[in-house]
């Protein structure tokens, strides 16, 4: 069984325009210890997802579908006091920018103490080693000191550091971190990510990684999920997802992309038009209006999310949520060489 | 492998001289920033530099990619450049006029010449303004179009950039991040500046969004044979746009030279660290490729590192780093670098 299993998801925001599902129909799993990376752009609905999950969204937003079973449980069903139990303690999250999810006016030590005493009921002396220990794991010098340091006495990194040891001070199932090295240097992402890296695979902590970065994805995950417009519209293994990308979408998202890797073209090719106004509610593909290859059935029907043909390296498990390029579609046959110029 | 004397500066390259002088000339230029402490007996305790001794130079035509992480100085560089901040030393000079300690008109007379782009394409725009007054503003600031024929002018200028000249009297909210950024870009080349410091102008836009503008900037760059300052803490886009690249660290310039030859031949261990920082969209890339992970973080700039800036993160430094600031050398053709110990073969 799946340690995670989101099926059907439909998060629905309600402002004076009316109502509009940022995640419309989200459905994944994630297996124990295993690394899953939710990649799109701002409005995609990843966030949304991931504060789902954890059931922290804003007051103006609710969760109108689907189920969220961990380890069999259906945290939908659960009341608050009991999704207070999962937070921190079988969940944890880490957000994007680390100076607003620390308490500005108390010790670093004390916030992720406070945890400890209150999720696992160490006493205040046990608490401060155990934080000492968990500092050093994350690699923060001269942890015995560190222990009583403000945030804003820390630079970026190290306060991201901090979240990540408060993220694993109850050794969770699962950490999901949306965004976690976007407000940080190269340099110091570096760091960071090698650290969780080998955090996960050590604690065999299962991971969901939220980033626009393909390039964070691919050294980090073992699948990837894109998501555009609210919608999942491609699944597939990492290795699978880069070698044999189905979907248009993906395809424009490598391709803009200037590469290192790559000898420099003169000119980048960029995905035309912007990312859709979902309230908009467009009866066809959420890309459509974008998409190089588009029919006629595009702009009038949505494609569900189906298994992509198989070809010669293609793997079990790759869907792909698009008319073109599904088994039947006009680009069937189409390689990613075809697609990709 | 010859080291040219240490008198010679970035711009004054032995190799190859100049056929014509450089548009911008930047030379030892500081920007510190005071900080100050005490309310009766208000005095400055310290200084923040920014920008600490800064030589290069940007010729007609030119994109010279300015690099680094935040804190390095490349912003303040920047603003220097576009007079929006003013230098504590050092001088710049625009087609050989020093226009370091200007003011007023002949400021303003510069401004002309020098655009800025900046990042943040909801922060710096006028949320009370329609896109006609804001792309026509500088148009009446710098008396270049009488006010009958600015509806004109301005429908061009936003034409130039993408947008529907249609728009002129809706208001930046009304735009997404992208459309926002080229309202920054027309209102920038209202003025037909030789100059456009663009200060990270794409880190704010979506991925789709972001070769859309950078694609944009080389059209105009060719159509108008604008000069530009990048400044972008993105390896991969700079190495896209530019084609000399400057490397920053703690306010000074570690490594400069030619785009391609920065790109595959590095010598400064910041550079290399820098460029192996940078994840690969590659899966099977990234598992083979070694990483240099540098250790700690950039020290404050109100107490650099004595000697060479980088040494508390270098996995180079020896003793004589600590003690000598390594001066910029060209250490190759137009490839300059501040190291005691760089990467030649």
């Amino acid at each position: 069984m799946a340690l995670l299993e989101v099926s059907d998801l439909r998060t629905e925001f309600t402002g004076k325009n009316g109502t509009v599902a940022a995640v419309d129909g989200v459905s994944f799993t994630v297996s124990r210890g295993e690394a899953l990376g939710l990649v799109g752009e701002s409005g995609c609905g990843k966030s949304v997802t991931a504060l789902s999950l954890l059931r922290l969204l804003p007051a103006s937003a609710r969760i109108a579908g689907g189920s969220i079973r961990l380890d069999g449980r259906d945290l939908l069903a659960l009341g608050e006091r009991e999704i207070r139990r999962i937070r921190g303690r079988e969940v944890a999250m880490i957000f994007q920018d680390p100076m607003t999810s620390l308490n500005p006016i108390m010790p670093v030590g004390r916030q992720i103490a406070e945890l400890l005493e209150c999720k696992l009921h160490l006493s205040r002396r046990r608490a401060r080693l155990r934080v000492i220990e968990l500092l050093e794991m994350v690699g923060i010098p001269s942890p015995t000191t560190r222990v009583d340091a403000f945030a804003h006495q820390l630079s970026g990194g190290m306060r991201q550091r901090i979240v990540i040891a408060m993220a694993l001070s109850c050794q969770p199932k699962l950490i999901i971190a949306d965004e976690p090295t976007t407000a940080l240097d190269v340099t110091i992402q570096a760091q960071i990510l090698s650290l969780l890296r080998a955090l996960a695979s050590d604690l065999g902590t299962a991971l969901i990684l939220i980033t626009h970065d393909l390039g964070v994805v691919a050294g980090m995950t073992q699948r990837i999920h894109v998501m555009y417009g609210g919608r999942i519209v491609e699944k597939a293994t990492t290795q699978e997802l880069f070698a044999n990308p189905r979907m248009p979408y993906t395809w424009g998202l490598l391709r803009s992309l200037p590469r290192l890797d790559h000898p420099r073209a003169d000119r980048l090719t960029p995905i035309d038009g912007a990312p859709p106004d979902l309230a908009d509610g467009a009866a066809g593909c959420r890309f459509e209006p974008r998409c190089g290859h588009r029919q006629e059935i595009c702009g009038a029907s949505e494609p569900g999310l189906v298994s992509a043909p198989r070809h010669t390296i293609a793997e079990d498990g790759h869907e792909v949520r698009c008319w073109a390029t599904q088994p039947d579609g006009w680009l069937a046959d189409a390689t990613t060489t075809a697609g990709q110029p | 492998m010859t080291q040219t004397s240490a008198h010679a500066t970035p711009h004054s390259s032995a190799a190859t001289p100049a056929p014509q002088p450089p548009l911008i000339e930047v030379t030892d230029l500081q920007v510190h920033f005071p900080v100050r402490a005490g309310i009766l007996f208000d005095h400055q305790v310290a200084a923040v530099r920014a920008v600490d001794g800064l030589s290069f130079s940007l010729h007609r035509g030119e994109v010279l990619g300015l690099v680094g992480e935040s804190g390095c100085g490349k912003s303040t560089t920047g603003r220097a450049v576009a007079r929006l901040e003013r230098p504590t030393a050092g001088s710049i000079r625009l087609d050989g006029t020093d226009i370091s300690r200007l003011r007023g008109t002949e400021l303003r007379r510069v401004r002309r010449r020098v655009q800025m782009i900046f990042q943040d394409p909801f922060a710096s725009l006028n949320p009370r303004m329609t896109i006609g007054q804001l792309v026509g503003e500088p148009l009446g600031v710098h008396r270049l179009v009488a006010k009958d024929e600015r509806p004109v002018r301005v429908a061009e200028l936003l034409r130039t950039v993408g947008l529907d000249p249609a728009s002129v009297s809706r208001y930046p909210h009304e735009f997404s991040g992208g459309q926002r950024q080229r309202i920054g870009i027309a209102r920038a080349l209202a003025v037909e500046p030789e100059v456009i410091v663009a200060d990270e102008p794409i880190s704010a836009l979506d991925v789709s969004i972001q070769a859309q503008v950078v694609n944009l900037l080389a059209d105009l760059r060719a159509a108008y044979g604008l000069a530009f300052l990048f400044i972008a803490h993105d390896l991969a886009v700079v190495r896209h746009v530019s084609d000399r690249v400057a490397v920053m660290y703690l306010g000074k310039i570690v490594e400069l030279a030619d785009r391609d030859d920065l790109y595959a031949h590095a010598l400064h261990p910041y550079t290399q660290a820098l460029l192996s920082a940078v994840p690969v969209p590659d899966p099977v890339v990234e598992q083979h490729r070694e990483q240099i992970i540098l250790h700690g973080d950039v020290p404050s700039p109100m107490s650099p590192p004595s000697g060479c800036r980088f040494r508390t993160r270098c996995w180079k430094a020896q003793e004589v780093c600590a003690e000598v600031e390594p001066p910029l050398v060209e250490l190759a053709t137009r490839h300059w670098t501040a190291c005691h110990f760089p990467d030649v073969t």
